[in-house]
C-alpha cells in the first residue's frame, strides 16, 4: 500500500501543544507510509487540494488525516479522497484535537500520543477494503409527534411541500400550550386568533392525517423507511359519527370533572370538547369521572347524542403508518411547583400558576376573561408575580432558565392593568431576560406605561394573613432591604420541564436526551434540528426552552429537513454494515434476537439455517458481532482484524 | 416500656410545666422516661455560637453517658437540645473534628453514639393515632389550635429528620388524633426570636408578635408549642410582644403535651397549667366529656409517623 | 463624600477562601437573588443584609463583614439555608463569620456575646444552665440592670425560675468545668480568643 499522512495544525488548536511537524516526521517511518505533511488547516480548501494533489503525485491508495473528531470532518475528507479517485473508506482519521491537544498541556507527551494515534490509524487503514453503498427506496411521508404550534407549523410546511403528513397528538385536540394562552407577546395579539386558523388548516389540508388522543407505541425501521405503530386511545365516541354539536356535554350529569384544558381552574363535564376552537372538534369521555364507568349506570349522553356516536365499549386500537422521517415536537410541561412548601405547596387557592392565570385572562376560560380570585370570586386589587419558580434553582435540580417567563410575566402584568385599571401589580425578578426582537421594549413598557412595580429579588415565602389576603415576603436587593406585600393574589411563573414521557419516546425513536429529559440535537450550534438518528428531527420546546416564534421557526426548519430528505427518490445506505460468513454461521439465531433494528433474518442455505443481514436496515451498531459465539458476523470497516491491527500497533 | 431521656436544663427551670406534662402524658401512653445519670447542659445556642468544638464537647459528654448505658435511642423534649445533640453526632463522624473534641473531654467519647429523637416522634413511634385515640377522655372538638414547631425542630432537614422542613405535620396528626380542630398554621416553623429576648428585646418581641398576630387573626384558641424557649417568648413575653406590635393579645400558649393531657382527662394541676402566664381557663371551659370512648382501634387508622 | 470602592484594592481573596473552607460552602454559587434576606426574621435589625454579607464575602471585604452587627444578630434559624436556590448553607457562613470575628476580638454587638458568656458561665459552674444566674451575670456585665424587670413579678409568681441552680451530681459539674478549662487553655495556646 501507499499511504499519505496529513497532520493538521488546526491553527494553534493542535499546534499549540503538539509538534505537528515531528508527528509527520515520525509517521514517515510507519509501514506503507510514503508521504507525510503537516498543513495549517487541512479542512480548508487549500488543505483539501493538497491531499488531492498528493494522492495523484505520490500514487497514494490510502490517506490518514490527524486532526479533529471524525464527528466534525470525517465526511469532509471522505469526499476529498473520493474526488481524487479513491474509495471513501480508504481513509482514516486520528483525533489529535479533542483527544490530545485540548486536554493536555505538555507538548512532549502530546506529540508522542499524537504519533501513536497516527500509527493506530495507519495500522487500521492497511486492513481497510473499499466499500460500496447500496441504494434503497424512500417512503415520502412525514410523521410528526405532537400537535402544538411547532408540530402544526412543521405539518403545514411539509404538506404544502407536497409531502403527506401523519400528525399524532396525545390530547383530544391540537393546539398545545399556545391554545391555552390568552394573548401573546410582544404584540399582545390574541393567541386563539392567530393559532386558530393554522389549526383549521391542519384539519382541512388533504395532505395531513390527524390522529388525536393517540400516542406512539412502537417505532422500527430506519431513515426513509420507518414503520410506526400508533395507539389510538379509547375516546368512547365514534369520531366518524360525532359532529361536535356539544349536546352530550350539556346534559352530562358529572359536572365536577377536573378541567384539564383550563389547568384545573374550573370543572367541566365527564364528556366534553375542551374548547370551542378544538381541532378535531370531537367529544371525549373521561372514564375516571363518567358515571357510566364509575357507577355502571347513566347513559345520558348515549340517549341525547343525535348521531348515535357514543360507544362505551370502545377499546384502544392500533394503526401502523409507514413513513420516511419523523419529527418530534412533544413540547413541555410545567414543573410540579407544589414542592415549594414556602409558597403553600398548592394549599392556598389564590396562589396560582401563570398558565392558570392565562385561563383566567382568556375570554373562553372559566371566568369568561374576568380576573377573580379562585377562593372567593372577588377581583384582586394587588397582584404579585413571582418569577423563576422552578427555574434557575439548583436546590431542586433545575439550574436552567425557562426562557420565556420574563416576557409572559410582563405581558400578564400589562393585561392585568387592562382588565383591572385600579389594580397594582408587582413582579419579583432576579434578572430580566428579554433578548428577542421588540422584547426588551415590551418589558420596559410594563414598567414605564403600565406602572408595574418590578422588584429585584426572590420571594422567600407566601402565606395567608388570616384576614383573606396573602403576605409575600421578598427582598429588594437594589434597595438592600427585605420587603413585604399584602397581596390578593399571587401568580407563579412556573418553570418548564420536559414532557413526562419524553425519555420513553426518545428511546423508541433511538435519540438521545439530556438529564432533564430534553431531546438532544445533533450539534448544539450547527445541527439544532437534526438528531443523531438519521431521519429523526426536532421542533419546539422538546429540544429545550424556547418561545412561540422560535418554536415556529424550528417547526419550519424541521419541515425543510424533511423536504430536503425527500427531494431524492433513493437514499444510499452506509456500507458499514454487518456481514455474515455463512461458512462459520451455525444458525443459532442469537444475532437475530439481539438486533435492535430487526435487520437480521433467517435464511436457508443447502437446508441449513443461516443468518442474513438486510444491509439497508442494518445500522452498523455491532451488537451482533459481539454476540455471535462463532465470530461469524463481522462489521465492515470495524472487523476483528482491523481492530486487532489497531491494538497491535498500540501495544507494540 | 422504658425510654432513655434527656430532659434539658429548662425542664428543671422555666419549662417545668413542659416536663410535668410530658411525664404525665408519656405515663398514660405507657412510656416510662428514665433520665440518663449525670447529664449536663448541651450548651444551647451560646455554645455553638461561640465555638463548635466547645458545643460538641458538652453534647458528646451526654451522648457518651447514654452510650455507656447501652442506650439505643435517647428522647428529648427540647428542639434546641435535639438540634445540638444531632449536630454533634454528625460532626463527630469527622475524625479530625472528633480528635479536637476528645482533647476537651475527660475521656475520649464512645465511638458510636445512640440516636436522639424528639419526645414527639418517640410518642408517634410508640403508638399510632388509633392508640392515642383510645386514651381520649375529653372532647377537644371545640378547640381550634395553631400548631407551632419553631425554627429548630424541622431543620436542617438532613440533620433533624422531622418531615418536610417547611411543613412538618406530626404535631397536627397528634392533635387531630386528640380530637381538636387543627389550623394549617403558616408560621409554624417561623423563628420566635430565640434567646435574643434578653440582649435584643425588640427583635424577639416583634418576631413573637408576628406569630401571635397571625394566630389571633386565624381565630385560634391557643398556640401549641413544642419548644421551651418558643413557649416562653410567646407566653411570658406576650405583653412585650403586644407592646411592640401596639396590639392586645390574649393567646394561651400551651405545650402539645398539655393539650394531649387535657384530652386524656388529666387534671390541669398534673399538666402544670398554672405556670402559664396567659391563662388556659377559656380552653378548659370548652372541653366536654368525650361522647364515646373507643376501646378498640379503628380499622385502617393511620400512623402519625 | 464617600469615594467609589476600589474593587482591585478591596479584594482579599484569602478571606474569601478561608470563609469557604471553614464553612464548607461554595460561595461563588451565590447569584445574589436575595432569598436569604427575604426570609431572614432578623433582617430588620441588621446593618447589612444577609445577601450583602454574602456579597462582601465574595469580594473579600473582610473588615466590612467581620465588623458588621448582622453576624451577631443572626438567630441561627437557618431559614436562609433552607430556601437558598443554590444549596448554600448561609447560616453556616454566618456562624463561621461570627467565629472568625470572635477569635479576632471583633465584637460589634457586645451585649449578645455578654449574654452568651453569662449563660455559659452558669454551665461551667454547675454543669447545667441556670436562668436567674444567667440574668444576674448578664445585668452586671451589660450594666443593663433593668433587663426584663417587667417580667420578674409574673415569673416569680408562677415560680418559672429556680432560685437554686441545678448542680449535676456525681462529679458531673466538675467534669463540665474541666471541659471549659481545657477549652480556654487550648485557645490561649493557639493564640485565639476563647
Amino acid at each position: 500500500m501507499r499511504i499519505g499522512v496529513f497532520v493538521c495544525h488546526c491553527g494553534s488548536n493542535i499546534a499549540g501543544t503538539v509538534d505537528c511537524a515531528k508527528v509527520a516526521e515520525i509517521a514517515k517511518n510507519f509501514p506503507d507510509v510514503v508521504y507525510a505533511d503537516d498543513p495549517m488547516y487541512t479542512c480548508a480548501e487549500p488543505g483539501q487540494a493538497a491531499i488531492e494533489a498528493a494522492i495523484h503525485e505520490h500514487k497514494l491508495d490510502g490517506v490518514v488525516v490527524a486532526s479533529c473528531s471524525p464527528r466534525m470532518h470525517e465526511a469532509t475528507f471522505r469526499r476529498t479522497v473520493e474526488r481524487a479517485g479513491l474509495n471513501r473508506y480508504m481513509f482514516e482519521m486520528a483525533n489529535i484535537r479533542e483527544h490530545v491537544s485540548w486536554i493536555g498541556k505538555e507538548q512532549q507527551a502530546n506529540t508522542n500520543k499524537s504519533a501513536e494515534l497516527v500509527e493506530i490509524a495507519v495500522a487500521k487503514l492497511r486492513n481497510n477494503r473499499p466499500l460500496a453503498a447500496k441504494t434503497f427506496d424512500v417512503t415520502k411521508k412525514t410523521l410528526i409527534v405532537g400537535g402544538g404550534v411547532a408540530g402544526i407549523q412543521a405539518a403545514l410546511d411539509c404538506a404544502e411541500g407536497g409531502i403527506p403528513v401523519i400528525l399524532v397528538e396525545r390530547e383530544s385536540t391540537i393546539g398545545g400550550k399556545m391554545a391555552k394562552l390568552d394573548k401573546t407577546f410582544p404584540t399582545v395579539d390574541c393567541s386563539a386568533c392567530i393559532l386558530g386558523p393554522k389549526m383549521v388548516d391542519v384539519a382541512q389540508h388533504p395532505g395531513i392525517t390527524l390522529y388525536a388522543c393517540a400516542e406512539i407505541e412502537e417505532v422500527s425501521g430506519y431513515v426513509g423507511n420507518f414503520s410506526v405503530k400508533i395507539r389510538k386511545r379509547a375516546t368512547y365516541i365514534d369520531w366518524e359519527k360525532c359532529t361536535g354539536c356539544g349536546a352530550c356535554s350539556e346534559k352530562c350529569p358529572s359536572k365536577k370533572t377536573p378541567d384539564v384544558f383550563n389547568e384545573f381552574t374550573g370543572t367541566t363535564t365527564a364528556i366534553n370538547i375542551p374548547f370551542p376552537q378544538a381541532i378535531p372538534k370531537k367529544a371525549v369521555i373521561n372514564a375516571q369521572y363518567c358515571r357510566q364507568f364509575t357507577k355502571g349506570k347513566c347513559g345520558v349522553c348515549a340517549k341525547v347524542c343525535p348521531a348515535g356516536a357514543i360507544d362505551y365499549a370502545m377499546q384502544d386500537s392500533f394503526v401502523t403508518e409507514e413513513v420516511g422521517c419523523i419529527i418530534a415536537a412533544t413540547g413541555y410541561e410545567l414543573m410540579d411547583w407544589t414542592i415549594y412548601q414556602e409558597y403553600g405547596g398548592g394549599r392556598y387557592p389564590d396562589v396560582i400558576t401563570s398558565l392558570q392565570y392565562e385561563r383566567l385572562l382568556s375570554a373562553s376560560g372559566p371566568t369568561g376573561g374576568h380576573i377573580v380570585r379562585p377562593s372567593d370570586g372577588r377581583e384582586p386589587q394587588t397582584i404579585v408575580f413571582i418569577q423563576c419558580v422552578g427555574s434557575r434553582d439548583n436546590s431542586i435540580g433545575r439550574p436552567y432558565c425557562s426562557g420565556f417567563c420574563c416576557m409572559y410575566t410582563a405581558k400578564q402584568a400589562i393585561l392585568t392593568k387592562d382588565h383591572l385599571p385600579q389594580s397594582r401589580s408587582y413582579v419579583f425578578y432576579m434578572d430580566i431576560r428579554t433578548p428577542g426582537k421588540m422584547y426588551d421594549e415590551f418589558s420596559r413598557r410594563a414598567v414605564e406605561e403600565y406602572g408595574v412595580e418590578y422588584i429585584r429579588g426572590r420571594v422567600s415565602a407566601v402565606y395567608p394573613d388570616g384576614l383573606g389576603r396573602y403576605v409575600v415576603m421578598g427582598a429588594d436587593t437594589l434597595l438592600g432591604e427585605p420587603v413585604e406585600i399584602r397581596a390578593d393574589m399571587v401568580v407563579l411563573a412556573v418553570g418548564i420541564e420536559a414532557a413526562k414521557n419524553a425519555p420513553a419516546l426518545a428511546e423508541k425513536l433511538r435519540i438521545s436526551y439530556d438529564k432533564y429529559g430534553f431531546f438532544m440535537e445533533s450539534h448544539v450550534k450547527l445541527k439544532p434540528v437534526e438528531t443523531n438518528t438519521a431521519g429523526v428531527f426536532l421542533a419546539g420546546v422538546c429540544q429545550g426552552a424556547k418561545d412561540i416564534p422560535a418554536s415556529v421557526a424550528q417547526g419550519s426548519a424541521a419541515a425543510a429537513k424533511a423536504l430536503a430528505l425527500f427531494a431524492r427518490d433513493k437514499l444510499e445506505n452506509d456500507p458499514q454494515t454487518a456481514q455474515v460468513d455463512a461458512r462459520r454461521c451455525v444458525g443459532c439465531g442469537k444475532c437475530i434476537r439481539c438486533c435492535p433494528f430487526g435487520a437480521i433474518t433467517e435464511t436457508e442455505i443447502r437446508n441449513e439455517k443461516k443468518a442474513q443481514v438486510i444491509e439497508t436496515v442494518c445500522q452498523g451498531c455491532g451488537l451482533c458481532t459481539s454476540t455471535c459465539p462463532q465470530g461469524a458476523v463481522q462489521l465492515s470497516h470495524a472487523t476483528d482484524n482491523q481492530i486487532l491491527a489497531e491494538v497491535n500497533a498500540l501495544c507494540r | 416500656m422504658n425510654y432513655a431521656y434527656y430532659p434539658g436544663c429548662s425542664a428543671k427551670g422555666s419549662s417545668a410545666d413542659y416536663e410535668k406534662s410530658t411525664q404525665a402524658v408519656c405515663a398514660v401512653l405507657g412510656m416510662n422516661l428514665v433520665e440518663i445519670p449525670g447529664w449536663n447542659c448541651c450548651g444551647s445556642t451560646p455554645a455553638h455560637a461561640v465555638d463548635t468544638e466547645l458545643s460538641a464537647a458538652l453534647c458528646s459528654r451526654n451522648l457518651d453517658i447514654a452510650a455507656q448505658q447501652g442506650v439505643e435511642k435517647l428522647l428529648t423534649p427540647c428542639p434546641s437540645c435535639l438540634s445540638n445533640l444531632r449536630h454533634t453526632a454528625k460532626r463527630m463522624e469527622n475524625p479530625q473534628f472528633r480528635a479536637r473534641v476528645d482533647e476537651l473531654l475527660d475521656n475520649p467519647a464512645a465511638p458510636d453514639f445512640p440516636g436522639v429523637t424528639s419526645v414527639m416522634q418517640g410518642m408517634a413511634a410508640h403508638c399510632d393515632a388509633n392508640g392515642i385515640a383510645s386514651f381520649i377522655r375529653k372532647d377537644l372538638g371545640q378547640l381550634t389550635l395553631a400548631p407551632y414547631y419553631g425554627c429548630l425542630m424541622s431543620r436542617p432537614a438532613d440533620i433533624m429528620d422531622f418531615g418536610d422542613p417547611e411543613n412538618p405535620t406530626l404535631m397536627e396528626c397528634l392533635l387531630a388524633a386528640c380530637g381538636a380542630k387543627v389550623l394549617d398554621f403558616p408560621l409554624k416553623t417561623a423563628c420566635c426570636g430565640a434567646s435574643y429576648g434578653i440582649p435584643e428585646r425588640t427583635m424577639t418581641a416583634r418576631l413573637s408578635a408576628r406569630i401571635l398576630r397571625l394566630a389571633t387573626d386565624m381565630k385560634a384558641d391557643a398556640i401549641v408549642a413544642a419548644c421551651p424557649l418558643c413557649q416562653m417568648n410567646l407566653d411570658l413575653r406576650q405583653p412585650q410582644a403586644a407592646k411592640e406590635a401596639d396590639a392586645i393579645f390574649a393567646m394561651p400558649v400551651l405545650y402539645f403535651t398539655q393539650i394531649m393531657g387535657l384530652a386524656f382527662g388529666l387534671s390541669p394541676d398534673t399538666l402544670g397549667l398554672e405556670k402559664l402566664r396567659v391563662s388556659a381557663s377559656a380552653l378548659l371551659d370548652k372541653l366536654e366529656p368525650a361522647p364515646s370512648i373507643s376501646k378498640t382501634p379503628v380499622e385502617g387508622g393511620q400512623s402519625c409517623e | 463624600m464617600k469615594n467609589a470602592t476600589d474593587m482591585s484594592q478591596r479584594h482579599d481573596s484569602g478571606f474569601t477562601v478561608e470563609v469557604g473552607a471553614q464553612s464548607g460552602q461554595k460561595l461563588s454559587a451565590c447569584y445574589q437573588c436575595g432569598n436569604c434576606t427575604a426570609g431572614c426574621p432578623a433582617s430588620f435589625v441588621y446593618d447589612r443584609q444577609v445577601n450583602q454579607i454574602m456579597r462582601g464575602v465574595q469580594l473579600g471585604m473582610k473588615d466590612e463583614v467581620l465588623d458588621s452587627r448582622a453576624i451577631w444578630l443572626c438567630l441561627s434559624c437557618s431559614t436562609c439555608s433552607l430556601r437558598c436556590p443554590n444549596n448554600i448553607d448561609v447560616a453556616a457562613v454566618m456562624e463561621t463569620l461570627r467565629h472568625m470575628a470572635r477569635k479576632e476580638n471583633r465584637v460589634a454587638v457586645g451585649n449578645v456575646e455578654k449574654f452568651w458568656f453569662s449563660f455559659l458561665n452558669t454551665v461551667r459552674a454547675f454543669g447545667r444552665s441556670w436562668e436567674i444566674g444567667t440574668m444576674a451575670l448578664y445585668m452586671m456585665r451589660s450594666l443593663r440592670l433593668f433587663t426584663d424587670l417587667d417580667l420578674a413579678p409574673e415569673a416569680l409568681k408562677k415560680q418559672k425560675l429556680g432560685f437554686k441552680p441545678h448542680v449535676v451530681a456525681q462529679g458531673g459539674a466538675s467534669s463540665v468545668t474541666r471541659i471549659f478549662k481545657r477549652y480556654k487553655e487550648r485557645a490561649e495556646r493557639e493564640g485565639v480568643r476563647p
